[in-house]
């Protein structure tokens, strides 16, 4: 059969009108041209990888979150909340707020003063090239294994929904991305990501608005679930976790708190340069620190149009949806929860409007990989290992190229991604392989100048060694589950949770002690890089409307509410 | 948004986007008003206001960004 033929061939959920075709059309139009017409002012490098620095905090603050609400996130995280229940809210609350406001008040003074364009641009000015090499390396790999799983998230909405053939979505779609990151770098990417972030929302949030009238507001839900599954709890935050056999994820508190709050969180929201790189492009200090406290109050909200699906899903589908490893024909996922709601209440137009909501989630976290992808491998790898003292032109080239060979690798990767059961196990898998290690190398740092060029190299090393071995070790025997979980009951969210936990402490243990016993930096190389050798400007004379470090408590105070509310 | 770029803000993009929404979900939830699709809930006509509330919100945005005009 040729492909246009089995594009055609396959089974759909729900068939687009012509105006839903219009409005996914139209989008696809629109970000082509928003590309083209950035592309003029993309010439420098500071431009197209860092967008000028021109942006204002708002623009920088939705960048930054809209970079984490992809379609994977909207999916993995609604299948999630079905799943597991509310608790999945964690990775919206303690699992993003604290880490926020931390990276806007504590860390990004540092980011932004040392004018380095990227974590691992700041390890290099820190510690030395081997620990910037080898954090550019790993966050190369994942970066491109993560683009790989955006893609195929998208194309799983559309040949579920559309009934589209998964091989021809991946095409099409990443080729849109690559032309249009390519053509104005981050300049595109940003813009996309506000604009996909407006629609996330205006494409999403009619699913819960109108799921909570169908089943009588959220008591009236709450009653369905428990009438749907007795005996099971999906509607409390806290209070299953007491034992890892009381809640559906097979997690203690401790696990939240430690694994979660303190260390997978902070490494994600403070050290991965996708999210960071947006930061980075804002104007001004002030800016780059309320950036992330502006896109804390956006992500507080989110679990109202990811979470409220997935439980809803609960409460009012007629089937059980199932893991993907168990689901034969007819069967749907727990990833399929979402496509299923939107079909349940939108019609034409506004599906149109929810599955272009998507697909822009595809589109915008596909961007933020290569766009993040291409300037870590020029700045990190290509130039400081392969041509130094280049033209700013030839390294603007080197990161086209790079953008258009990304999403290709990125297109294998997807292929590989099919192989994998269910896709957030796997990206928490990759998170605590490389993010949590480097979490405490860059927060030690940041706040001890003794710690030693050779501790950050060893230290971040023997985190993500320890990582990757736990990891295996749990594939491949489950009684390693009970060791590094603690309980054989912990589920792939859960182990995730304990292997990020341990692979930090194994970084900081090991960087601690070869701090030890090799030489420190001096004084002078450290200033503006290390917390008591830099001076960041203080804001005793500013509004209190206006500090940063005000709307950084409003925030933490919020989610203490929403904590109590939901425990 | 732009102080070295004279670039279009992004918020006129935004706005663009919402009004040809609004306009082709309005539309289509007259169109369907009499008919309305097998939906749940399809009798509270959500097309209609949904469209309409993003047909105002993008009217707003391209109006106070539109290019040219000083922000």
């Amino acid at each position: 059969m040729t492909p246009a033929l089995a594009v055609l061939a396959t089974d759909r959920l729900v068939h687009l009108s012509g105006v839903d075709l219009a409005i996914l059309v139209f989008y696809f139009a629109l970000v082509l041209g928003i590309g083209f017409y950035l592309k003029r002012f993309a010439n420098t490098g500071e431009d197209f990888f860092l967008a000028g620095r021109e942006m204002t905090a708002w623009v920088a603050g939705l960048a930054f979150v809209s970079a984490n609400l992809g379609s994977l996130e909207l999916l993995g995280w609604a299948g999630n909340a079905y799943q597991y229940g509310i608790m999945a809210s964690h990775w919206y609350w303690i699992g993003a707020i604290p880490a926020m406001v931390f990276l806007g008040i504590v860390m990004m003074p540092f980011y932004y003063i040392s004018k380095t364009h990227s974590v691992p641009g700041y390890l290099q000015l820190r510690y030395g090239p081997e620990a910037s090499a080898l954090s550019a390396a790993t966050f190369a790999v994942m970066t491109i294994l993560m683009s790989g799983v955006n893609m195929y998230a998208m194309a799983v909405v559309m040949e579920v929904v559309l009934g589209w053939n998964l091989h021809f979505s991946l095409i099409t779609s990443s080729l849109t991305v690559g032309l249009y990151v390519a053509a104005g770098g981050l300049f595109s990417a940003i813009f996309n990501e506000v604009l996909q972030f407006f629609l996330i929302w205006f494409g999403a949030l009619l699913i819960p608005i109108l799921g909570l009238i169908e089943t009588g507001g959220w008591s009236g839900m709450v009653a369905r679930i428990h009438q749907n599954f007795p005996g099971q709890d999906f509607t409390h935050l806290w209070s299953p976790m007491h034992s890892f056999s009381a809640n559906p994820m097979g997690i203690h508190w401790t696990g939240i708190v430690f694994g979660l709050g303190a260390v997978q969180a902070m490494g994600y929201w403070t050290t991965d340069f996708l999210v960071v790189q947006r930061v980075l492009s804002a104007k001004d200090v002030r800016s780059a620190k309320m950036a992330p406290i502006i896109g804390s109050f956006f992500k507080m909200a989110v679990p109202l149009i990811v979470i409220v699906p997935g439980l809803l899903g609960r409460a009012v589908l007629p089937m059980h949806l199932v893991p993907a490893s168990q689901a034969v024909a007819g069967q749907y996922k727990f990833d399929d929860v979402l496509p299923l709601m939107l079909a349940r209440y939108c019609g034409p137009g506004l599906l149109g409007l929810g599955i272009t909501a998507l697909v822009a989630g595809f589109m915008a976290g596909m961007a933020g990989n290569v766009s993040a992808f291409a300037t870590v491998w020029t700045y990190d790898l290509y130039r400081p290992f392969l041509r130094k003292d280049a033209p700013d032109q030839h390294y603007v080239s080197m990161g086209r190229w790079c953008t258009i060979i990304g999403l290709f690798i990125s297109i294998g990767t997807a292929y590989l991604v099919m192989r994998f059961a269910s896709m957030m196990d796997y990206v928490q898998a990759l998170f605590g392989f490389f993010i949590a290690p480097l979490f405490g190398t860059v927060l030690l740092g940041m706040l001890w100048k003794r710690v030693t060029r050779a501790a950050g190299f060893w230290g971040l090393l023997a985190g993500v060694v320890s990582s990757v071995g736990m990891f295996t070790l749990m594939k491949l025997d489950q009684r390693w589950v009970s060791v590094f979980a603690l309980s054989p009951y912990a589920k792939g969210l859960a182990q995730a949770m304990y292997q990020a936990l341990w692979s930090c402490v194994t970084c900081v243990v090991v960087t601690l002690l070869v701090t030890l016993v090799t030489r420190p930096k001096p004084d002078e190389e450290l200033r503006g890089l290390v917390y008591s050798l830099t001076d960041v400007a203080q804001e005793q004379h500013t509004s209190l409307l206006h500090r940063p470090a005000f709307w950084g408590a409003v925030a933490l105070a919020i989610f203490a509410i929403l904590q109590i509310i939901f425990w | 948004m732009s102080e070295k770029h004279d670039i279009i803000p992004v918020w006129f993009f935004v706005g663009v986007l919402f009004v040809v929404y609004g306009l082709l979900i309005v539309v289509s939830g007259f169109t369907e008003w009499s008919h309305p699709p097998g939906t749940v809930e399809a009798e509270l006509h959500a097309p209609v206001w949904w469209g309409a509330l993003l047909l105002v919100l993008g009217t707003v945005y391209c109006i106070l960004f539109r290019p040219g005009k000083s922000t």
